[in-house]
Parts: structure tokens; sequence; C-alpha cells
């Protein structure tokens, strides 16, 4: 019975020991003496976690002593989190609410906006629909529930199944805004984030969905064989692409939107921020958005970051 | 060792395990008293008749908020009775081969594997069931989609099975056996000792495993959120999508700023919740004492 107790202590002590010196081996690498630790916690918007995660990666290359996160969970989320004084940075794929901007105000916290990059909001179908267009009143009824079957759009004789986001998310809110201008209709699914709809959707004859323009491209950027994109007809006889550069940038795209980082301004963190904000501009920077499958901010989303970096120190 | 420094021990010890067993009582005011503090304050602020019969919870409404609980309530209800119905007969079927007819070899064999399901994150099963077990009943009853309600229920009740069956089991695995040999030396065969005696014997035990996979299952969250569909209509059949209050409570806590009535509504629903739960226990404490053998 002792000799027994006598290993097992004797292993849980050694246990200790090394345990204490490979994590302080570990924190010595990571902090060098002349740098003190820096760190932002970044969170939001899913449609933008993989893209703030890329940029934070590329940008961390060759810098030392600098400790950034980024996680999802949704703009609403975010803002939620930046607002309760948890995060100092919130990816969010819509601006905020005016409830928010209150909110801010009423607790002190100083928010400012800065656009990322541009999103082209993409209508997803599977890919054996034969459904190839729709116009944006049609995707706000079928949205609202007034169109119900496929074959009033021109699609097979199908319950359409509508699929979407949970109200934690900015792309939720912005759709709703934007597009349906009233409440989803009851029957919707929500699901827990863009990936899983794009999954929901490939399964499901008839299904749609909508999604962040960079879901619907594969690893370098060409787009997915599985899921086939809507174009949207215009009131003037046109077909848009989201994949089309041109017509996301020049707002032809009716749903292209900014995608923003609201930054909370505080003493400590401000010049990483600084630092971040001013690589996400750079060449490099845009390379990344572009491999993201997104698209680079336009003139005068830059010229406002401009403005508001200057006010940073 | 002196006597006074081994009662002074003693009396350590004795105090150290107070304190630890008053953890628990502490921790479950303390949990009540919030579920109260802030879930009645929103409940000052929403009109009762609308909390809990109002059909939809939607509090960021296009138009305006909406805070009924009942169409939660119903996805609770429903996606717990499916599960119980698929759990029980299983859970409790297991136990008694377990029990009164596996050898010993497979005994050993199989209760650590029904043990083992124990030991799954629930949000690996939902993600099994998300990507595999949905497309499958989706395609087994030619729907569009298999995120609803029957899904829900197959992964929740996967997750309940072991404490069900593993309970089961040990409740009849304790009814002595001086009752079997009595059953047969008055001449019962194997299943009518098993039907009329070691069952009846056991029902108190039984009953205590099917109670504690029943509250499993209604706070079960993370598979219905995966695989329930979650949408705001009121399910109409087991195939529908649905929602429950744990769902919501853990969806929109991610939004919701600390504080606003949103905050503290979801607060009213965990007190609803935690309610239920406390009825179920305290009915099923007082069954088994009724029912309990003399």
């Amino acid at each position: 019975m002792d000799k027994r107790f006598l290993a097992i202590a004797s292993i849980f002590a050694s246990f200790v020991v090394v345990t204490s010196i490979v994590s302080t081996s570990r924190r010595i690498e990571a902090s060098p003496s002349d740098t003190q630790l820096r760190s932002l916690v970044i969170k939001g918007s899913d449609t933008e976690v993989q893209l703030v995660s890329n940029l934070v990666e590329r940008f961390l290359e060759n810098k030392e002593g600098i400790d950034i996160s980024v996680t999802g969970g949704g703009s609403g989320a975010g803002i939620a989190a930046l607002l309760n004084g948890e995060i100092d940075v919130a990816n969010s794929s819509r601006d905020m609410k005016e409830e928010e901007r209150t909110q801010a105000k009423e607790r002190g916290i100083d928010i400012g906006r800065f656009t990322v990059a541009t999103d082209g909001l993409t209508i997803v179908l599977h890919p054996e629909n034969q459904v190839r267009s729709l116009s944006l009143e049609q995707i706000s009824a079928i949205y609202r529930g007034k169109i119900l079957n496929w074959k009033e759009v021109g699609g097979p004789d199908m319950t359409i199944a509508l699929y979407g986001r949970q109200s934690t998310s900015g792309t939720y809110v912005f759709f709703r805004d934007r597009v349906l201008k009233d409440d989803y209709a009851s029957t919707m699914r929500t699901m827990e984030g863009s990936q899983a709809i794009v999954d929901a959707v490939k399964g499901d004859m008839s299904g749609i969905g909508y999604v962040g323009v960079g879901y619907v491209k594969a690893e370098g950027g060409a787009q997915r064989s599985d899921l086939s994109v809507v174009t949207i007809a215009t009131p003037d006889g046109l077909q848009v692409s989201p994949l089309d550069t041109q017509a996301v940038l020049s707002g032809a795209y009716p749903i292209a939107r900014p995608i923003y980082q609201f930054v909370v301004k505080k003493a400590g963190t401000e010049s990483l921020i600084h630092e971040l904000l001013t690589f996400e501009m750079s060449k490099e920077g845009e390379e990344e958005i572009g491999r993201a499958g997104f698209y680079p901010i336009t003139a005068s989303d830059r010229q406002e970051n401009e403005a508001y970096l200057r006010n940073l120190p | 060792m002196t006597v006074n420094s081994r009662n002074l021990i003693d009396k350590l010890v004795h105090i150290g395990l107070a304190l630890a067993a008053s953890v628990t009582v502490v921790s479950l005011a303390g949990i009540f008293a919030l579920l109260l503090f802030f879930g009645g304050s929103a409940l000052r602020q929403i009109p009762l008749n609308e909390f809990f019969f109002g059909i939809n919870w939607d509090p960021t409404s296009y138009r305006q908020p909406s805070w009924g609980i009942v169409q939660l309530l119903v996805g609770t209800i429903m996606v717990t009775a499916l599960a119980m119905a698929i759990v029980v007969p299983i859970g409790v079927g297991a136990a008694i081969y377990l029990a009164e007819l596996a050898s010993p070899r497979v005994r050993e064999i199989l209760k650590p594997a029904i043990e083992m399901i124990s030991s799954i994150p629930s949000v690996v099963l939902g993600l099994v069931g998300l990507l595999f077990f949905a497309p499958k009943i989706a395609q087994t009853f030619g729907l569009s989609s298999g995120l609803g309600g029957l899904t829900a229920a197959c992964l929740v009740a996967v997750s309940a099975l072991p404490t069900v069956a593993s309970m089961s089991e040990d409740a009849l695995s304790s009814v002595s056996h001086r009752y079997r040999e009595a059953s047969y030396a008055l001449g019962a065969g194997r299943w009518r000792t098993i039907y009329s005696v070691v069952i009846p014997a056991a029902r108190s035990g039984i009953l205590a495993a099917t109670m504690l996979g029943l509250g499993r299952i209604i706070g079960e969250t993370m598979i219905v959120l995966m695989v329930g569909g979650n949408s705001r209509a009121m399910p109409t059949s087991p195939f529908d999508p649905v929602r429950t209050m744990t769902a919501v409570i853990a969806i929109e806590t991610k939004e919701a700023v600390t504080g606003s009535l949103h905050w503290r509504s979801l607060f009213a629903i965990g007190l609803v919740l935690f309610l239920l739960t406390l009825m179920l226990n305290t009915a099923a404490g007082a069954l088994m004492r009724r029912r309990a053998i003399p």
C-alpha cells in the first residue's frame, strides 16, 4: 500500500516538475526580454473569421512578442463582447445598430469603424436545381415565405427549403434589412455558421442559402463545383454575379457590402491596432483578401479608413 | 501522536468534508437566486401572459420583438418525448439482457462498451448527426433535409443511453438471488421470473435511471443546437425543425448585451427550464418512495 502510494506520488511529482519546466521554457521563448508582450483579442463575424485569421497570420510573420487571437461566433456576438469590454476588436459583416451605439455611449466606450474588405453576399442553390437567376424581389419573397415552391420561379415542382443564419449573425441582419425589409419566414432553418449553410444546401435539392462570397470559392479562389451560385436579375435587365469583381466593386451587384472591424479606442492597444489596420490596407493585405475570396475596399472606404487611422496615434 | 493532535486532525477533516458538502448547496442556492433575480426582473418587463402563452420567441425581430415561449416548450417536450420513447425500451431492454440473460463474458464486454458512449462529447454526436445521420434520415423518409426533431431525438437518446442502461442494470443485478430462487421454487420459468419478480423488485432503481436520463435529455443543448434545425415555426410532425429552450439560451447569450432585457429574458427561460426539471425530479422521487418494495 505504502509502496504504491510512493510510486504514484513520485510519478505525479515528476510530472509536475516536467510540465513546469516545459511551460517556463516556452514562456521565455515567447517573450524576448527587450520587447514586452503585446496582445489583441479579436472576435465576431463568421463570414470574416477566416479572412482576418489569414491577415493576422501574415501580419505576424517575422514579428515577435505579439499575441493576437481571432475567433468567430457571429457579428452580434462580437459587438456584444466589445460593449461588454471583453475584446479589443469586433469583426462585423454589418454596421452597428442604433441601440448598440446608444449602449456604447452609455458605457462611455469610444468605438471606431474600419472597413476590411468588400463582400458580395451570395445566394447558393443545389447544383442540380435548374434555377440560375433570380431577382431581388423573388429572393425576398422566397425568404419571407411568400413564394413556397420552386416552380413559381421557373424551377422544379418542389417545396423550397430555406436555410439562414442565427440572429447573432451580421449576414442574417444585413440580408433581412437590405433584401427582405421584413421578418424571415418562420420555417427557415437557422444554422450555426456559413459553412453549415453550405453543407446543408449541398445536400438538399430544394435548398437555398446565403453566404459571404468567400464561402463559394475553393482554396485557390476558383468557384466550388458542388454549389450553384445565383446571378441576380436587376430591374434594368442585367444579370450580375457576385463572382464578377467589377460588378461587386461598382455596386452594380445589389447586395455587395463592406465588411467591418469595430475598434475600441483605449490606451495600450492603439499602436498595435494602428499597425494591424495599416497592414490590412497594404498591398500584402489586399493579396490575402483576394486569396480568401473577398474583394478589396472601395476608394471611398479607403479614404474613411485613412481618416480613421490619422486619429489613432 | 498525542490524543490532542489526533482530535485536532479529526476535527479538521470533519470541517473539510462539511465544507465540501456545502459547496453543492451553496452553488444550487446561488444559481437559483441568479435565475430568480435576473429572470424575475425580465418578467416584470415582459407581460406574463405573453411570456407563458405567446407562441413566438423572436426578441430581435425586424418589426416588434416577441417573447412567447410556447414554441420553445413544445420543441423541448417533443424532443424529450421522442428521445424517451427511443431510449427507455432500448436502455431497459439492454439492462435486462445484461443482468439476466447474458453470459458473464458477454456482460464483461458489453457493459463497459455501453458506458463508454457517455465519454463521447455531445458536440461530437452533433457533428456526426449533422454530417452523416441527418442526410440518412432525409434519405430514409424522403425529406428534403434531415435537420429536425426526430434526428435530434435519436442522437439525444444515444447520449442518454448509458445512463439508463447502466443504472437499470445495476438495479436489476442488485435484486437478491433469493427472490429468483423462490420464484423458481414456485415453478415459475425464466421469463415469468424476470417479468413478475425481478423487474418489480428493481422498479424504483429503473425509474431512477429513467429520470436521470430524462434530466440529461431535457438539458441537452449542443446536439439539438446542431441538428434540430432551429426554426421559428411550430413543429407539427417529428420531421419538422425544432427549437428548444436550451438551444435558444445557447444561441442568444452570444449576442445579448449584459444587463439588457434580452439578456435577462434568457435567465427567465433558464428559470422555466430549471423549474421543469425540478418538478420532474420531485415527482420521480415521490413515485419512487411510493412504489418501493416494502
